[in-house]
């Protein structure tokens, strides 16, 4: 690996401090499994690295499906997968953190990491996207919040300025009868990459969808919002019928390209399945 | 670059060592503490043949920074022995012959020994699930799966226990 200074900040408003005024040649290190990967291979240059697994202010995981949650930055995909308030409330961020690389990976890959890594197929990107879900950023300057609808710019770049932290996700309350789904194909089960990811959260009163969000993956540079596929939904009973129609309304919210991974033509079938699957399974958990 | 001191808890054992910034776990438990189960295989966490446990959780330690250990407790393939008896996993993979070329096997025994300390009566479908991230390429899984069984008396490892002896 290219040499680099490494700086360890104690707690947040260290980590501020050391970030404060340097540009891009300095990046946070949270779980490393991208940037200790990206820098080995040369794709990064670093002249400093500052280390957060000291600051414990990261690592909060707080909340439940009345409340909403607070999900520190550093949070792991393997907590996402395994802790049980997670698994009840947000199931479909939950299955997005378990379908991340190996059990090795996810103990260290985290949330934060995850979405600032900012790949267009990152499979927690959608569920927080589906959940309303906002990303609090810190500076030595102050706080703001950024919802991650539009928190992504492009491919592997994001809203965060070289001198800003990503520090936790605010996740709504979703209600009782509120139910989430992410599913993504893979050619591999395990540690593989998305060539299509889908995110689908409905909430349904008397029998109607008062809110629908669709998220897709792996389809344009960013993650994107199917819009006119929620639009259809919302208002509507979740019939077989509505669920097709939104399905093939996704299609149109996709702009994928052709790559190893599958052609453009493959990618706008998948997201048709896999909407109609997570729209299916997110109304079956908010009826259940 | 100025090496810093890495000062962290070694299979039960307190340990320090000079490190730079730059360089990893795995190569700072291989070539400073002199512990070499632990393998670099692809060196971009694919492969897991350099998993340890972390403060008890399995981890790529080819990803992490030696620095990032500090004040923390690691576990490698040499602390599971204590007093050189070994584990009824490590004793299961030897009787059944696991190791075919045996790079891999350390990490296996890691991700072993990990969920079975989550899990003790996993599934061959969890077995499966939990040794995922460790590649083998003898294609030794069918011995791996069946070791990790009997060790925890599940099914699967009594049907391979009736159908190998």
């Amino acid at each position: 690996m290219r040499r680099f200074e490494l700086v360890t900040p104690a707690s947040l408003d260290d980590c501020l401090r050391a970030l404060k005024g340097r540009g891009a040649d300095v990046k946070v290190l949270a779980g490393g499994t991208d940037l200790i990967a990206q820098l080995k291979v040369g794709m990064v240059k670093l002249t400093t690295v500052i280390d957060l697994s000291g600051v414990a202010q990261l690592r909060v995981l707080d909340g439940d499906a009345q409340r909403g949650f607070r999900i520190g930055a550093a949070v792991t995909a393997r907590m996402l997968e395994q802790e049980a308030r997670v698994r009840a409330a947000l199931p479909s961020l939950s299955e997005s953190g378990a379908l991340v690389g190996s059990i090795q990976i996810r103990n260290l890959a985290t949330l934060g990491g995850n979405i600032c890594n900012a790949a267009p197929s990152a499979d927690m990107a959608p569920p927080l996207i589906a959940l309303d879900a906002e990303a609090v950023i810190a500076s030595a300057g102050g706080r703001r919040t950024v919802p991650m609808a539009s928190f992504f710019k492009g491919v592997r770049q994001t809203v965060l300025a070289p001198d800003e932290l990503l520090v936790e996700f605010v996740v709504p309350p979703t209600g009782p009868r509120s139910g989430g789904a992410y599913l993504r194909h893979t050619p591999r089960r395990e540690l593989d990459i998305a060539v299509v990811g889908v995110a689908s959260q409905v909430t349904l009163a008397d029998g109607i969808c008062r809110k629908a969000r669709i998220a897709l993956a792996a389809v344009a540079p960013v993650p994107v919002r199917a819009t006119a596929a929620e639009q259809a939904l919302e208002g509507q009973p979740l019939t077989p019928q509505a669920i097709t129609r939104a399905a093939d309304l996704a299609v149109e919210s996709a702009r994928p390209i052709s790559d190893q991974r599958g052609s453009a033509e493959y990618r706008r079938h998948l997201v048709r399945v896999l909407t109609r699957r997570t729209l299916a399974l997110a109304l079956e958990r908010a009826t259940s | 670059m100025a090496k810093q001191v890495l000062s962290f808890t070694v299979n039960g054992e307190h340990v320090e060592v000079l490190v730079q910034p730059y360089v990893t776990l795995l190569d700072a438990l291989r070539e400073d503490v002199g512990l070499t189960g632990p393998k670099e295989g692809c060196g971009t966490g694919d492969c897991g043949a350099c998993s340890v446990h972390l403060d008890g959780k399995l981890v790529a330690s080819c990803l992490v920074l030696a620095m990032q250990a500090r004040g923390r407790s690691v576990t490698t393939i040499e602390g599971l022995a204590g007093d050189g008896v070994l584990t009824p996993l490590q004793d299961a993979f030897v009787r059944r012959g696991v190791a075919q070329c045996g790079f891999c096997i350390p990490g296996v025994v890691m991700a072993a020994a990990a969920l079975l300390a989550e899990n003790a009566k996993p599934s061959e479908q969890d077995i499966r699930y939990a040794i995922a991230g460790n590649l083998c390429r003898c294609t030794g899984y069918t011995k791996m799966v069946e070791a990790i069984a009997e060790v925890a008396g599940t099914a699967a490892g009594a049907r391979a226990v009736g159908m190998k002896g």
